[in-house]
């Protein structure tokens, strides 16, 4: 089991959950998170030209077993990266190794549980 | 040689006040009416050249003495109406996602600046000026720029420049209603454009006909079609419009199987609160007195929007199980929609009967509306359009006998609630046409120019970083 967490660009949140509805990808946790990495924006402020410190992002995190890790991983990358070629600012994709899941309703643990 | 132009002012049951505004030895007068002998195609070019090339101050106040108990109410109604449309603002941008809470409140705000301006320049005029263009829309000279009415008093006792800028904020809330059917989906520019030139050729047309003392709908029948703060010129007209807009522009990413729900339900309730409250100045401000007629408008105005808002609960809750708060705002406007029209005419018992039917029937129709799959995103079709035709028809049915006796008097005889509900058909079908055609046709040829729908990009982003560049919830490091 993997734990997928991608941060992408807000604008391309909907595009992302439709492809991964699209791949039969359904179950996933949302949030609205800052931070920085290598994008750099400018803003306007009241005629001021202002380069926020941390920048609005998304985060989704979803929860697979082994086999789907790459369909994922896929699916993500191609709805996330814009223009095609993709640019700066685009995201990230983190997987990391899933201990444990449990299911709270039944209890139930492991894969089956996903 | 004497000349006065009059307006009636759209009063409730008094029989319409005649307001000199201009007047003898008057010597564009002249000028214009030698203009106006000659039959040949320049005739209009030349009236327009010297209307333009005329100057103000020329006229001499009236001998109308300044009624105080009036001009300050007529004073509170402006700034109550002034105050639904930040309501409007915050009732259409607590509906939105989160990402196009600030551009669908600066498309009400937007219309404070570019009706305002626009009503000071040409608007009052077109509006409340006399006939031209077979009647078309009024023009008066003294109004453009409103540089004639400086010392100007009306019969009704208020200075003429109280009356135009209470005029105006209907100007400005007209537009700003269509919003709602286009919402998070429309180029910011476009709109500009767009609620400028609606204004000039919808609005001030439909104004004209229904208020001005030679509209035509202002004499329709015995004692004209009752439109008394602006059921056909304000709702109806902005609600046509709205769907006419709605179904060119075509519906927003991911409708109807995306979810989009409101992002702020408390600004929405506190912007149908302030609606409520600013519509005493809409409906009892129109009597442009301080008197009976406005007492009768503001207990009907009350009456309705509380009955309108109980219903919709009611209704909602025998059919879905809950009462919810946007029921119960949609409710209030429900109800307020449908005794604009009436609010002059009607008895409290009658204006409870309105509120509920005004809220049954537009719960049916946002219900059909679902079925049918067209996008009017927050409405305004569905509250603003069919509330309003909702109350011009059937208000027919509760006005107050001495108003029937009047009218009766004026006919000469016989005049039954039939031939009312006949003259109120044809003045809400001559709207609905009227504001669908043209809305229409500037929207197709405005499209030709900007594009009207916002591009997919824009969409995703959401209209308050695509045109604005702001974030509605915390601009630089969002919670």
């Amino acid at each position: 089991m993997k734990l997928i967490t991608a941060i992408i660009r807000e604008v391309q949140l909907d595009k992302v959950r439709e492809a991964l509805i699209e791949a039969d990808i359904k179950r996933i946790t949302v949030s609205r998170v800052s931070g920085h990495g290598q994008q750099r924006i400018e803003e306007m402020y009241r005629g001021q030209i202002i380069i926020p410190d941390l920048i609005p992002k998304i985060r989704i995190e979803i929860g697979v077993n082994d086999a789907f890790v790459d369909i994922t991983v896929n699916t993500i990358l191609k709805a996330a990266r814009t223009n095609g070629a993709g640019n700066v600012g685009d995201g990230k994709i983190f997987i990391t190794p899933l201990e444990e899941c449990i299911r709270i309703r039944t209890g139930e643990r492991g894969g089956t549980a996903i | 040689m004497t000349y006065v132009s009059k307006i009636y002012i759209k009063t409730s049951d008094a029989p319409p006040k005649k307001v000199y505004l201009c007047h003898k030895n008057d010597i564009f007068y002249d000028l214009s009416k030698f203009l106006l002998m000659k039959t040949s195609a320049k005739r209009y070019l030349l009236i327009l050249f010297f209307i333009f090339i005329s100057s103000g101050g020329l006229f001499a106040a009236d001998n109308t003495h300044i009624d105080s108990g009036a001009t300050a109410w007529m004073l509170t109604s402006t700034a109550l109406v002034l105050l639904m449309i930040p309501g409007l603002a915050m009732f259409y941008g607590g509906l939105v996602r989160s990402k196009n809470v600030l551009g669908t409140i600066m498309h009400s705000f937007v219309a404070m600046g570019i009706i305002t301006v626009l009503w000071v320049i040409v608007g009052y005029s077109m509006a409340f000026g006399k006939n031209v263009m077979g009647g078309w829309f009024g023009w008066n000279s003294n109004y453009f720029f409103l540089k004639g009415i400086d010392t100007n008093i009306l019969d009704a006792g208020v200075p003429e420049y109280v009356f135009t800028m209470f005029q105006g904020k209907f100007a400005i809330i007209t537009p700003a209603l269509i919003a709602g059917a286009f919402a998070e989906r429309v180029n910011f520019k476009a709109y500009c454009f767009f609620i400028a030139i609606w204004s000039l050729l919808v609005y001030n047309p439909l104004c004209h006909w229904v208020w001005s003392s030679d509209g035509f709908l202002f004499h329709l029948g015995a004692k004209g079609a009752i439109d008394f703060a602006g059921g056909t010129v304000v709702h109806i007209s902005a609600g046509v419009s709205g769907l006419v807009a709605a179904l060119f522009l075509g519906a927003r990413r991911g409708y109807p199987y995306q979810v989009i729900r409101p992002n702020n339900m408390v600004i929405t309730m506190l912007g149908a609160g302030l609606l409520w409250v600013g519509w005493f100045g809409f409906n009892a401000g129109s009597s442009v007195s301080s008197g009976l007629s406005t007492a009768q408008a503001l207990t009907a105005t009350q009456v309705a929007a509380a009955s309108g808002a109980l219903s919709w609960i009611l209704i909602e809750g025998m059919h879905q199980g809950k009462a919810t708060a946007l029921g119960f705002a949609s409710g209030i406007l429900a109800g307020l929609v449908a005794v604009t029209p009436a609010a002059g005419v009607v008895q409290p018992y009658g204006a409870m009967i309105l509120g509920l039917l005004a809220s049954l029937i537009c719960y049916s129709a946002i219900q059909f509306k679902n079925r049918l799959g067209y996008d009017d995103s927050l409405d305004a079709f569905g509250i603003h359009g069919v509330g309003g035709i909702v109350g011009a028809l059937l208000l027919t049915f509760f006005i107050r006998p001495s108003w029937m006796h009047d009218a009766e008097a004026a006919a000469g005889g016989k005049w039954t609630l039939w031939n009312q509900l006949g003259v109120q058909g044809l003045a809400v079908t001559i709207a609905i046409i009227y504001a669908a055609v043209m809305t229409f046709v500037i929207i197709f040829i405005l499209n030709k120019f900007i594009k009207f729908k916002s591009s997919e990009t824009d969409e995703m982003a959401g209209l308050d970083r695509a045109y604005h560049g702001e974030r509605g919830y915390g601009m630089l490091n969002p919670s």
